[in-house]
């Protein structure tokens, strides 16, 4: 290792909190969602594709990179309220595998979606001008375009943050995630509650879809291989766990890229390496509640 | 205010209550006593709209309510104060009081209710910051009261909330409650501390097996060593 700077592998430890923040969105996402409906949502990596597809459709119309910032999440974010209402709603209290297999098979058909209206060819997605080229980080040159993400990741979990700690729909999620029962004695009509937690948990996949399409490109299958990894994220952070979410999401990006730089071979291994760790060691993940599934 | 026609719940096969019937009368504090197993816990959860599979018929100021789910029963004025008491563990004593107020509009005037509700129970004034469940659980029983009584309803119910709760602070509580009928509240209340119900309750039925098997005055059955004997002893 011996052309190894430490600016090599700090810049490496960069690309990959890059790459984490799109995993942090995706895990934030499932991980609300999880939360609060004990539904884990296998639809979510579709979600993902839709968001850079949606982001695809309105550069083609003539929009902007920006404008698509704004659309994408209300459109995926509709999207998910529309499958809670019509699909995901009736299978509440039939325990964990009902709303899963239905998420399951709701991914394929939406792929195949994406497949029949945009082609099985993956397409290119620009970086958007304003954000292309590299600037010096004081370790090396970086992408902007990556530190956009960063950024944008960060803005999207203060926002999310200030929403759950701030403001009344964010009390009730914070407190129907623990007792929903209680809410409704409360006077809490749940069920919109929990469309909105769904649609809030599409949204934000959306978002992260579009904004990894300028990184990897957009295809029809650009989910079904992140939803892995961020499954991981989510089991490694702790199901249902936000904090966990963010950490576990860095983690598993840093993980990811450094397995690049050193072992490529073991690229695909790692981080579901991790994962049996983690769950030999702290089955519940770092920030999970025990039994959660039971 | 209320008026319970053969009410039938059931928890998968077991029939729970047989077509129970009752009725508080406004500004009325009603009595439900009966064993263990009797089926009070599940009359309330079934008033409040929390069972499934139930029949029958519960009037609330006259409309039948029965079909109805449990966040527009609260939103007529129907308040529900469950045996566990269900402090929502993760946030503070203030935070708890405030969804008392979510689903009401006056959750905006919120600093202001609860600083109301803070005069009425001191201990919990002192303590908005703490995480609720660190309260004893006497504290924790008055914080779940106030939290249903935070929003105004015109009826209560309660299920046990003596039980578990020091001496002292069982004295305070049963004086709120005769304050609360005081200030027109209307209050069913299930109770294993049958004396000291009786003794600030109206009426009083007596459930057992799923059936309501004998109603009366609340100083009649104090009297009634038979009556007590044989339904209300654990």
């Amino acid at each position: 290792m011996a052309g190894l700077s430490l600016d090599l592998l700090a810049l490496q430890i960069f690309t990959g909190l890059a790459l984490g923040a799109v995993y942090v969105l995706l895990a934030t996402g499932m991980s609300l969602i999880f939360g609060m409906l004990t539904v884990v949502n296998f639809a979510h990596g579709a979600f993902f594709a839709l968001g850079a597809y949606a982001g695809f459709l309105v550069l083609a119309l003539g929009g902007n990179f920006w404008l698509a910032l704004l659309a994408v999440p209300i459109v995926t974010g509709l999207l998910g309220m529309a499958v809670e209402w019509g699909l995901v709603r009736h299978l509440y209290g039939r325990g964990i595998d009902d709303p899963l297999l239905l998420t399951f098979g709701l991914s394929y058909v939406l792929v195949e979606l994406i497949r029949i209206f945009a082609g099985t060819q993956g397409l290119p997605f620009d970086t958007p001008d304003a954000l292309a080229g590299a600037v010096d980080i004081g370790i090396g040159y970086f992408p902007l375009y990556r530190l956009f993400v960063i950024a944008m990741t960060v803005t999207i979990l203060f926002l999310l943050w200030l929403f759950l700690e701030r403001t009344r729909i964010g009390l009730i999620i914070r407190a129907g995630a623990r007792d929903p029962e209680i809410m409704r004695v409360l006077g809490v009509d749940t069920g919109r509650v929990w469309r909105l937690v769904f649609g809030l948990g599409t949204a934000i996949a959306g978002l992260a879809g579009l904004l990894a399409a300028p990184l990897q490109g957009v295809s029809p299958e650009m989910g079904n291989a992140i939803l892995a990894d961020a499954f991981v994220v989510t089991v490694v952070g702790g199901m249902g766990s936000l904090a966990g979410a963010i950490i576990a999401g860095l983690l598993v990006g840093v993980i990811v890229s450094l397995t690049a730089l050193f072992a490529p071979e073991a690229g695909d291994v790692a981080i579901f390496a991790l994962m049996a760790v983690v769950l030999l060691i702290r089955p519940q993940g770092f920030f999970g509640r025990a039994g959660l599934m039971s | 205010m209320l008026r319970v026609h053969d009410l039938n719940a059931w928890y998968g096969p077991s029939h729970v209550l047989q077509g129970v019937g009752f009725e508080v009368g406004v500004g009325e504090i009603v009595c439900l006593i009966g064993r263990n197993g009797a089926g009070k816990t599940t009359t309330l959860k079934a008033v409040m709209g929390l069972i499934a599979r139930r029949g029958g018929r519960v009037l609330l100021a006259g409309e039948d309510i029965l079909a109805r789910p449990a966040h527009a029963r609260f939103a007529r004025g129907l308040a529900y104060v469950p045996e566990e008491r269900r402090i929502v563990p993760g946030l503070t004593v203030g935070e708890n009081l405030r969804l008392g107020l979510i689903a009401t509009r006056r959750f905006g005037d919120a600093g202001r209710e609860i600083a109301a509700m803070a005069t009425l129970f001191p201990r919990l004034g002192e303590r908005l910051d703490q995480i609720a469940v660190t309260l004893s659980g006497g504290e924790q029983q008055m914080l779940a009261i106030a939290r249903a009584m935070i929003a105004g309803p015109r009826m209560i119910m309660l299920d046990e909330p003596s039980e578990g709760i020091m001496p002292a602070l069982v004295d305070e509580m049963f004086a709120l409650f005769a304050r609360m009928k005081q200030s027109g509240t209307t209050i069913l209340l299930v109770e294993q501390n049958v004396e000291r119900a009786l003794e600030i309750a109206d009426r009083a039925y007596i459930l057992d097996q799923g059936v309501i098997v004998h109603e009366g005055r609340a100083r009649a059955l104090l009297q009634d060593a038979a009556i007590k004997e044989r339904y209300c002893s654990v």
